[in-house]
């Protein structure tokens, strides 16, 4: 009989040595005369326990982990392969109580299916709401995303439908005097995954890119555009050749192309490789770059849903908004909307990161409490020492204390106590951490990604190095702390794009909240 | 340097009538060539109709592009966050301690190139550093050491 093994190919778990791990367990099948066939999944996003092995079995699929080569002699000898007891083994991968208490939405088939497989991702309730789309017209579809209350998860929470149907009414307006001539317009999805500590974009072009690619098709479909990019930063590579497998497949069996599925609709998908640059992920600023230009932040308006790439109407989403808009079209704005809290609806993928014991994707309704996160599925810091400090959103979200924890994660309850929940990325501090130095870092990293546009942020991000390590050194602590909130405020107030304006948030922050790293033991007031 | 030159030009047939090509043809130069190197400016603007000066103000804009040969490996580290709250500040000064060199600087047998990078999206498991297109988490000194000593072994041999 044959074994089927699920061996991720997602890069966290290659990173762990999954590669290798993949080509022992073959080499000793072959030694033992077994017959497998190695299936290279996504991962479970249980990273701490990558390489995460599973082997199908009648019950389900069984998981051992973290496996590491010199584990795989003795999980034959254990025979693995008909799920036997081993140290490693943790049970039906499904029970895994991390994984059992998820709400996978947009990640439902992350790490179940062979990502570059269309059958497989067909035989997984995939395309089914491209289905339903091409039923209906533009305005429907739009009107599905917006009673979802789906809002953009790149970070600035923008109602996804709202933008679509400006574009949609974009290209309207123009039919007016000119007959049936249709205008050239635009999807492009943000992958410019960015900040540190997030990593849900990637796993899911790694781990389930035909989603990705279905979510644009029905933005195409809904707004009359043609062609869709992929904005994808380079230092992802093997998202690159996941994503270009499946849009080969995809163009090759009529998903995408011309005439979809039979319908007369066109979409065409490219990929396009951003060069290292942070600024890109800000929408406007990528828009430049896809023109072939310096990724200079352009002003708004006009905004890019009116004249965005090359000056036509464009859609601009991240990979988790559009990949969450095939099952929304499938089962239903209802369904989606009933996960979730106040106005932020439908689920967040989280990413737990930094010093923590049990880091990896958590999707959850909106609502959960980071204390949750944390200490229920993080396990606390991994160097088992108190978590001192959080940032939430990555390098331009604010740091928050302990006493924050029991904040749920919902934009305006963010928005309420000074802080973004951004891409829903969350990295832990153990209590080593020195917050003046986070400070520091944050307006030196402003000052290399700045792209050079506006004052504010080009000249502010390295005058605020230079005056934190000034009060880092103990200099005129209580005038330069005085002067860092003074450029702060020119900052957020004064800058062009969420770079040089959100910066502050983790300066502030950490000022505010932990004032005894800056060589001040004055208490002082929390901003507004 | 005449080989070179036919590459550019077939590269630069290749990619000239994209939209927006400068960035998949700079990709596709760095791609063959390891770096874009400046004389190349010439060829491609005169290709894409675009100044000389434009080619060097996208060149030069990105991180990831690069003027200068690298060596023979390509050792980022990454300086981002979440490294940072798992002691990647000590890796940094350890490996540049053991190569003798700073970060756009290369080792003197042209083995290594290091490099910082600002998040390689593998946040779960920090520090990570990627080595040429490979990712490796949760690298210690020690792990370190044990890559770029196997690096050693195989440009000996």
């Amino acid at each position: 009989m044959s074994y089927k093994i699920y061996i991720p190919r997602d890069s966290s778990a290659l990173s762990m040595g999954a590669e290798k791990v993949a080509a022992a367990i073959q080499a000793e099948a072959n030694l033992r005369n077994f017959d497998v066939e190695i299936i290279r999944n996504g991962s479970r996003g249980l990273y701490w326990l990558e390489t995460l092995v599973e082997v199908a079995t009648d019950k389900g699929r069984m998981a051992y982990g973290p496996v590491k080569i010199k584990d795989v002699t003795g999980l034959f000898d254990a025979d693995f392969l008909n799920a036997k007891p081993h140290p490693l083994f943790l049970g039906l991968t499904d029970e895994i109580e991390w994984l059992k208490k998820q709400q996978r939405l947009t990640f439902a088939r992350v790490g179940i299916t062979d990502p570059i497989s269309l059958d497989d991702y067909l035989a997984h309730d995939g395309y089914k709401g491209l289905r339903n789309a091409l039923n209906m017209v533009g305005t429907d579809i739009v009107k599905t995303v917006t009673d979802s209350g789906l809002r953009g998860r790149g970070g600035a929470a923008f109602p996804t439908g709202i933008k679509w149907k400006t574009v949609l009414e974009a290209g309207a307006k123009s039919h007016i005097g000119l007959g049936c001539v249709a205008e050239t317009k635009y999807v492009v999805c943000n992958a410019d995954e960015g900040d540190s500590g997030t990593y849900s974009d990637r796993m899911i072009m790694e781990g389930d890119p035909f989603v990705l690619i279905e979510g644009m098709t029905i933005a195409g479909i809904a707004v009359g555009a043609t062609q869709g990019y992929i904005y994808l930063r380079s230092e992802y590579p093997h998202a690159l050749i996941t994503l270009n497998a499946a849009i080969e497949a995809a163009n090759k069996t009529g998903y995408l192309g011309e005439n979809i599925l039979g319908s007369s609709k066109t979409f065409h998908l490219e990929v396009r490789r951003a060069a290292g640059a942070y600024v890109c992920g800000e929408e406007t600023s990528m828009l430049e770059s896809l023109e072939g230009k310096r990724g200079l932040v352009r002003f708004k308006p006009p905004l890019p849903a009116i004249e965005g790439l090359f000056g036509k109407p464009t859609v601009v989403n991240n990979v988790i908004s559009l990949a969450s808009v095939p099952i929304i079209l499938d089962k239903g704005a209802q369904y989606y909307a009933d996960y979730g809290m106040g106005r932020s609806r439908g689920t967040l993928p989280i990413q737990l990161a930094g010093n923590i014991k049990h880091g990896g994707l958590v999707e959850l309704a909106f609502g959960v409490t980071l204390r949750e996160l944390l200490y229920d599925y993080g396990g606390g810091s991994y160097s088992g020492k108190p978590i001192r400090a959080v940032q939430v959103g990555g390098p331009l979200g604010a740091f928050l204390p302990e006493s924050q924890f029991d904040t749920p994660l919902d934009y305006e309850e963010f928005s309420k106590i000074w802080a973004v929940l951004g891409h829903g990325g969350i990295v832990a501090f153990d209590d080593t951490v020195d917050m003046a130095k986070m400070a520091r870092y944050a307006f030196e990293f402003c000052a290399i990604e700045s792209c050079g546009k506006c004052t504010p942020c080009r000249i502010g991000s390295t005058r605020g190095a230079e005056v934190v390590d000034k009060i880092i050194a103990g200099k005129d602590t209580v005038k330069n702390i005085q002067l860092i909130r003074d450029l702060s405020d020119t900052m957020l107030n004064g800058s062009l794009c969420a770079l040089g304006g959100m910066t502050p948030y983790p300066v502030l922050s950490a000022l505010n909240h932990f004032p005894e790293d800056f060589n001040s033991q004055t208490i002082v007031k929390v901003a507004a | 340097m005449h080989d070179l030159q036919t590459k550019l030009d077939a590269l630069i047939a290749e990619y000239q009538h994209k939209p927006g090509a400068l960035l998949p043809l700079l990709h596709a130069i760095q791609d063959n060539l390891g770096y874009v190197p400046e004389w190349s400016y010439a060829s491609i603007s005169r290709g894409l109709n675009l100044s000389i000066a434009e080619v060097h103000g996208v060149v030069s804009f990105y991180h990831h592009f690069r003027t200068f040969k690298p060596g023979r490996h390509i050792l980022q580290i990454c300086r981002a966050e979440s490294c940072q709250a798992m002691g990647s500040e000590a890796l940094e000064a350890h490996i540049k301690k053991c190569l003798n060199i700073d970060y756009h600087q290369t080792t003197a047998d042209q083995g290594i190139t290091l490099e910082p990078v600002y998040c390689l999206g593998n946040c779960a498991l920090s520090p990570n550093i990627m080595l040429d297109e490979e990712v490796y988490g949760r690298v210690s000194p020690t792990d370190l050491d044990a890559l770029v000593a196997e690096l050693d072994t195989e440009v000996v041999a």
